[in-house]
């Protein structure tokens, strides 16, 4: 069986992408990931916009742990934006108030692109994640849970890079 | 011995009984309506700390074991998956998911906000669908995407969404002038203009007479193929060859028209263009 021409390049371009981010994601505490090689629209998605896409998505899982782990919302903005960075920030100056802290090891990502608006302003993924969660009470490990959910988000581009402008977890 | 046997039996049963009493435990709904009340019954006795985590959002307060924990309205309105735990005893965490309210408010845009008329699938409209409290409703949800122009209803298509968004493409209306472009979501309204301008002019026809020693040249007024008068500020150019010479004038559409005036010689061709639209040739004769 042959793919169309266009498919293939896109293949090997995303492929060739993900091999190079790959030995990084086999690091010690980085996450597993896989993209669902599945159609988006109506926009064509070019491989290099793909890649673009999940690396940036990737790259907002970390700044959400390391902004909740540290109750630091100014580690958020480079990564996050609008209703998602606004949500975000709240959550953590409620912990502060509480003198909690929270830490999400995100372990897999399964990624699955849906959606990629018309005039190329917003991209939409779902994400079925797991991570642990570990609880500390002014810095009291109160519990540790891992947890199985499924993410949507909507990313959207700014100057230099896609931020996340939605991140809400879908019911089961 | 014999007698002995069954006193045991039952003091281990009274001790697992009050050992099952005293083991904290709640019944947790796994879903609940964001900035909903909802209740918790809780086992045991004593006093416990509730961890409600999420990345939405967090609770933490003391409450009290064998009564019903009350979580009030708008103490969790951040739709998403949390973990509820009861810290310092053996329950296990609990999962579950608050999920969005109905439909309150769209996160509309149309695009381009400046098309040309008569544009096939020239328009795009993306609408995300929110809750009150800016939670995305991924329910499916029907929205309506109505194009009007002048108060008359051009085009009106429906989709319904899927994880939140739902979008459209339409074909620009055949007369210029502003369109609304809206989406309804169960009464809500979210309204953008676009504007829908000539597209370039169908044909350029000219006349041309003598202006002293020069020739006067004018256009018809210009129109596109839907007959929608060419913006004004259109460049026209009208060319004249004379003896392997050649003088171009460029003239701006004024009032749908465009007026220039070439040197008069006498076998003249003079042809007028605009964009990619060739005109009539005049051969000039003294």
């Amino acid at each position: 069986m042959s793919l169309p021409g266009s498919i293939r390049r896109g293949a090997i371009v995303l492929g060739l992408a993900f091999a190079l981010i790959t030995p990084s994601l086999c690091a010690d505490n980085q996450p597993g990931v896989t993209v669902a090689n599945s159609e988006v629209g109506p926009r064509t998605l070019e491989p290099l916009t793909r890649t673009a896409v999940i690396r940036d998505y990737l790259a907002a899982w970390q700044s959400l742990s390391q902004a909740f782990d540290r109750d630091n919302s100014s580690q958020l903005s480079a990564a996050f934006i609008g209703i998602a960075l606004n949500k975000l920030s709240g959550t953590i100056a409620e912990q502060e108030k509480l003198g909690l802290r929270t830490h999400y090891q995100d372990l897999t990502h399964h990624i699955r692109l849906t959606f990629y608006s018309p005039e190329g302003l917003s991209i939409q993924l779902l994400d079925n994640v797991e991570y642990d969660l570990q609880l500390f009470d002014h810095d009291k490990l109160q519990a540790t849970h891992h947890v199985q959910a499924q993410y949507v988000a909507v990313l959207t581009p700014t100057e230099v890079r896609w931020k996340v402008r939605v991140l809400q977890a879908t019911p089961e | 011995m014999r007698r002995g046997l069954p006193s045991l039996l039952i003091l281990l049963a009274a001790l697992a009984t009050l050992a099952s009493a005293q083991t904290p435990s709640f019944d947790w709904p796994k879903h609940v309506t964001a900035g909903k009340e909802f209740s918790v019954e809780t086992t045991g006795n004593g006093k416990a700390v509730l961890y409600i985590i999420g990345v939405g959002q967090v609770v933490g307060r003391e409450v009290t074991l064998g009564g019903r924990i009350v979580i009030a309205a708008d103490e969790l309105h951040n739709a998403g998956h949390y973990t509820a735990i009861l810290a310092g005893n053996a329950s296990e965490p609990v999962d579950f998911d608050v999920l969005p309210q109905a439909p309150e408010s769209l996160s509309f845009l149309a695009k381009p906000s400046r098309v040309a008329v008569g544009l096939h699938d020239g328009i795009s409209g993306v609408a995300y669908v929110f809750d009150s409290f800016q939670n995305l409703v991924l329910a499916p949800t029907d929205v309506s995407f109505q194009l009007s122009v002048g108060g008359a209803v051009q085009r009106t298509i429906s989709a319904v969404t899927r994880d939140g968004v739902a979008w459209v493409r339409l074909d620009s209306a055949p007369k210029a002038g502003a369109a609304q472009f809206d989406a309804h979501v169960d009464g809500i309204v979210e309204r953008r203009i676009v504007q829908q301008v000539p597209g370039d002019p169908c044909s350029v026809h000219m006349s041309a007479r003598k202006a002293g020693e020069l020739i006067e040249v004018e256009t018809d007024p210009l129109r596109d193929c839907k007959g929608n008068a060419v913006p004004d500020g259109t460049i026209v150019t009208f060319t004249e060859r004379n003896d392997g010479a050649e003088s171009t004038v460029d003239a701006p559409l004024k009032r749908g028209i465009a007026r220039a005036e070439l040197p008069e010689h006498d076998g003249a061709v003079i042809s007028v263009a605009t964009g990619v639209v060739l005109g009539n040739e005049i051969r000039w004769r003294q």
